[in-house]
This record gives structure tokens, C-alpha cells and sequence, in this order.
């Protein structure tokens, strides 16, 4: 296994520089994503209006593997509808997991530079947490946040 | 005891004590391992295998019960372990001895049962570098019991300061708890006179040894402490086994923990009668392969002998510690007055996951997290660690690995 294919350099730019890094002034949904195993937290900020995620933003610290993820969720998700949004949250953790062939999966555009966890079955956890997080905000918004385990 | 390394040649010897470890020869991730992950858990030599292989192959059978030849040859050799465990922390008898679980459940022991014998008011006293196995069984205490839990803080070198704990310490204090050796840190703790200070006000003492007894000699008569807990699998020995030393005085007046099979003199509906210790507190089948191998494993460091043991290790553990300390981006979380065993550290603006999955591809195992001692990261102020511990098999190659490997990591991220 090259260590490459985990660390690709996009991983290792958002990690380093993280978009939408940050609070969100009044966000219709909050949610704190906490990986036990590790410690790592993870705290969500979501505008949602007329079934659109205008606003995505995040908060937090982890590894490079967890902070890009969230980085990068944030940037594909806004814009895009609760439904789209959940799809997504399905490819990538399929993907992720490996327990979703790449046929059957859907595109996940740049987010694909999150397969190489796979091989790492100790970090599949952190690339999950903020889409946990974010499966946890849209689908049970009355929780306060979700865990990994 | 045996004099240190061999002067002449003390390569050689450490080349022959490798030798004993098999696993230490298989290539991980197609790199030589550089194991340096022994305060998890420390690899098993040859003999201590091979005991687990004759007992199930040519021993097996239920202790305590049978009176047929191979139960007898399992009970002898269960007792023998025993004793051999006793002799080895330097106990007045075999019956001071119980076989646990492990450090965990030995704990977990003293605060249920000697936690009966506790009242509503009383103080159990611990330090804020304990593992977690030393905090949760007394807040769980204290929720079942009423009794307070006070926790001695900590310097920022990772030392807990003598005069926090003089003060600390009180005529209501029932109990203290501390560690020998800080799993996260490495902080060597004054035991011999932190116990005699706990029983100047009346305390009594558990000491949670599980990483220091593969790396000093511990003689809990002469420390006097009241309980020494420690596991199997961190001295050279087979999970899933570990011992709780007990004074007998103590033993004798506690109540039996888990009820079954083994413990008991006689049932009837109405009551039942326990056991004398060791096996009032020894419910059901034991661990009884592991507890033999536990045995090997005392009878493997003893023929090694902890004069060479510590000397090797200690200069292994200074020539880590300057190596470390040369690199500028590396910054070491604790740097206690007396250490053993671990280093702790932090790459800047790596996190430690991310520092272990690295290494880890190139051949050296460390622990990367919390290592089951949140309040100690709290206190630091980071959310984990990289740790690298030591046993006597590793070497000067095994440092230079993880050197250069931390060297990669750097590059990695920039």
C-alpha cells in the first residue's frame, strides 16, 4: 500500500488549510460529531432553507484525514438539497467502508480523494465523522449530536 | 540478584535476548518491525507460547475438582504459577495472590469488595495521572457508597508534587490508589513513601503496577503496600490474566466479589459459606493456561534478571529521549523527575493518528490517542499523544527507526 494514496495532497492542503472552518451565525441545524475511540470533535453548522444546504460550516480538531473530510464535505454539500445531501453521505461512506462497489455507488466528484481509507480500517472512522455528523443533522435534527461508535 | 549487561560485549546480549521473541523476526508492511508499542502490550518469548501449547495439549483439565491424574497435574501446576507469582513481587504466601482478568479487574476487585467495608464520608485518593482502570471503579464507588473522590493534581513536568499529596492525605482518608509507573507519561511515583505517609494517617494502599513490574523489581513487603495490581500480558505474559496482591489481614476480612462455582465451602438455599482466600475471590474456571504462562513469564525476566533488564533500558530510554529532543519539531508531553518505560510527545501540527499510520508504514508500532488517559491529555491540553514504550528486547536500530520515520513524517506534511 503506498502511503500516498491516503495522504494525496488534497488531503494534505485542506488539512492544513480547512474551508469553512469556523461558526455559523444562527444555523437552522447543529450537531457535535464525537469519535470516542480517539477523542476527536467535531461540531457542525448548517443553514437550511427550502430544503437547500445554503451554509455549511465546521468546527473542530482531529487528524488531516478527519479535518479534509469535513473540509471537503463542507465545500460539496453547499448548495445542494437534504435529499442530494444524504445521498452523498451514502457514497462516501460506502466508498469509505469499501462495502459499496464503485458501480453502484454514484459520483462523488473530488471527494473520491477520500477512497485510499479504505485500506486503513483504524482511519475509516476518521474520514466518517463529519458524515456522521452530517447524516445525524438532517436526519434526526432534534439529537445534539451523534458518536461514531 | 545478577549483575548488569556484559561489559565486554552488551550488544551481543541484548541480540540474544531478541532472539527469544519470534514475532520480533516477522517483517510488517514488508519492514522490519521496531515494536515500540510495549506499554500496551510487550511481546511473549518462546517459553511462555510454547508453556500455553504443552498445557492444552498435554494438561488440560478443570482445577480444583477432579480427582483424576490430569486434574491433578492442572491444579499443581495453576498452584505452582501461583506461587511462582508470589515469589516473584515478593509476597508472605501464595494465598496473597488472586489471578484476575488483568490490572483492570484486580481494581475493579479491591472497589467492590474492600469498597464495602467503606462508609458514606470516607476518601479515596488518587492522582491525575491515573489510567482510567483507576479512576472509573471509584467513581463508581462513590456513586454506590457516598464516599468522596479526591484526586491529587499533577505538575506540568508530569511529577505528582509531595506536598499536594502530604496535604491531600487526612484521617478520613480510607483508601489511596495511585500508579507505580504513569502508562501516558512514564512518571516514576516515590510509592515506598507516598504508602507510608497514606498509613501515618490510616489509609490503606493499592498500588496499580501493570507498567512497572517488566521493568523493576517490585517487593510488596517491603514497600507495604495493602494491594498491588498487575497484568499478565505486560510483562512478557498471555493476555487475560493478571494478579491482585492482598495482605491476608485484608483479604480475610473482605467480602467475596462475584458468587459461583470455586468460592464457596458450602451452598445450601439458605446461605452459603465462602472459601478461605485466595479462592473466595476466585468465582468459576480460571484463566488456568494463563495463569501458567504468566508464571513462564516471571520465571523468563527472573533468568534475565532486572539488574541488565533496567541498565539496558535505562540507556535506551536517554539515548530515545536526546534523539527526540534533537529534533526541533517534536515537543515531549511530560518530563518527569524518575522515568520508565515511556516517552510521550507530539509532533507540531501533525496529528498523533496521523503520526502513527505513518510510522506504522514503516515498520514501527507506537501508540497513538489518549492511552486511556483523558485527564491527563486535558491536562496538557492536547487531544493525544504519540507514545513510544520500551521493553528489553528493543534496541538502539528500533530508536533509529523511529527517528528516521519521524524525519518522513515531517517531510510528509511539510
Amino acid at each position: 500500500m503506498d502511503l500516498k494514496a491516503l495522504y494525496q495532497d488534497m488531503i494534505v492542503e485542506h488539512s492544513r488549510h480547512p474551508r469553512n472552518f469556523g461558526k455559523l451565525d444562527q444555523p437552522t441545524h447543529t450537531m457535535e460529531g464525537f469519535n470516542p475511540l480517539c477523542g476527536d470533535r467535531l461540531t457542525l453548522y448548517l443553514n437550511v432553507n427550502d430544503d437547500h444546504v445554503d451554509e455549511a460550516r465546521f468546527e473542530g480538531s482531529g487528524c488531516a484525514i478527519s479535518m479534509a473530510s469535513a473540509s471537503l464535505m463542507t465545500e460539496s454539500i453547499k448548495g445542494r438539497t437534504i435529499e442530494e445531501a444524504e445521498t452523498l453521505y451514502h457514497s462516501v461512506h460506502g466508498m469509505i467502508t469499501g462495502s459499496t462497489p464503485v458501480e453502484d455507488r454514484g459520483d462523488v466528484g473530488k471527494l473520491q480523494v477520500l477512497e485510499g481509507v479504505k485500506d486503513y480500517p483504524s482511519r475509516v472512522k476518521c474520514a466518517g465523522l463529519c458524515w456522521h455528523t452530517l447524516h445525524g443533522a438532517l436526519s434526526e435534527p432534534e439529537q445534539d449530536h451523534v458518536t461514531t461508535e | 540478584m545478577k549483575s548488569g549487561l556484559p561489559q565486554n560485549d552488551p550488544e551481543s546480549a541484548i541480540k540474544a535476548w531478541r532472539k527469544a521473541f519470534p514475532i520480533l523476526f516477522l517483517p510488517v508492511r514488508g519492514k522490519r518491525l521496531a515494536y515500540l508499542d510495549n506499554g500496551a502490550t510487550t511481546q511473549k518469548p518462546s517459553t511462555v507460547i510454547e508453556s500455553l501449547e504443552r498445557y492444552y495439549g498435554e494438561t488440560n483439565a478443570n482445577v480444583h475438582r477432579g480427582v483424576h491424574d490430569l486434574s491433578e497435574r492442572a491444579t499443581a501446576a495453576y498452584e505452582q504459577a501461583r506461587a511462582g507469582m508470589a515469589d516473584f513481587i515478593g509476597a508472605s504466601a501464595p494465598e496473597e495472590i488472586i489471578f484476575t482478568r488483568g490490572t483492570t479487574e484486580a481494581i475493579n476487585l479491591v472497589a467492590w469488595s474492600y469498597g464495602e467495608l467503606l462508609n458514606p464520608g470516607d476518601e479515596v485518593l488518587i492522582s491525575a495521572l491515573e489510567h482510567h482502570s483507576n479512576i472509573v471503579p471509584w467513581q463508581m464507588l462513590r456513586d454506590r457508597r457516598g464516599i468522596t473522590l479526591k484526586v491529587v493534581p499533577i505538575t506540568r513536568e508530569g511529577d505528582i508534587n509531595p506536598d499536594d499529596f502530604s496535604s491531600a492525605l487526612s484521617e478520613k482518608t480510607a483508601l489511596v490508589a495511585l500508579a507505580h509507573v504513569s502508562n501516558a507519561l512514564g512518571t516514576v511515583n516515590p510509592i515506598a513513601d507516598m504508602i507510608a505517609q497514606a498509613h501515618a494517617q490510616g489509609a490503606v494502599v493499592l498500588i496499580d503496577g501493570a507498567q512497572a513490574v517488566a521493568h523493576m523489581p517490585v517487593e510488596v513487603q517491603k514497600l507495604d503496600c495493602d494491594f498491588y495490581a498487575f497484568s499478565g500480558h505486560k510483562m512478557y505474559g498471555p493476555t487475560g490474566i493478571g494478579v491482585l496482591y492482598g495482605k491476608s489481614s485484608l483479604l480475610e476480612r473482605m467480602p467475596p466479589w462475584q458468587g459461583g462455582g470455586d468460592m464457596i465451602r458450602t451452598v445450601e438455599f439458605e446461605r452459603s459459606t465462602y472459601a478461605p482466600p485466595p479462592y473466595k475471590f476466585e468465582a468459576g474456571t480460571p484463566h488456568i493456561a494463563g495463569a501458567i504462562g504468566m508464571g513462564k513469564a516471571a520465571e523468563y525476566i527472573r533468568q534475565v534478571g532486572f539488574a541488565p533488564i533496567m541498565e539496558h533500558e535505562t540507556i535506551l530510554l536517554d539515548y530515545a529521549l536526546q534523539q527526540l529532543q534533537s529534533l526541533e519539531f517534536i515537543r515531549l508531553i511530560g518530563t518527569p523527575q524518575v522515568r520508565s518505560g515511556a516517552i510521550s510527545f507530539i509532533v507540531t501540527d501533525v496529528h498523533p493518528h496521523d503520526v502513527g499510520t505513518i510510522l506504522d508504514h514503516h515498520g514501527v508500532a507506537i501508540r497513538a490517542g489518549h492511552h486511556c488517559a483523558m485527564p491527563v491529555m486535558q491536562f496538557y491540553q492536547v487531544p493525544a499523544t504519540v507514545r513510544a514504550s520500551f521493553a528489553l528486547y528493543n534496541n538502539h536500530e528500533d530508536v533509529d527507526q523511529l527517528i528516521d520515520s519521524l524525519q518522513q513524517v515531517r517531510e510528509m506534511f511539510g
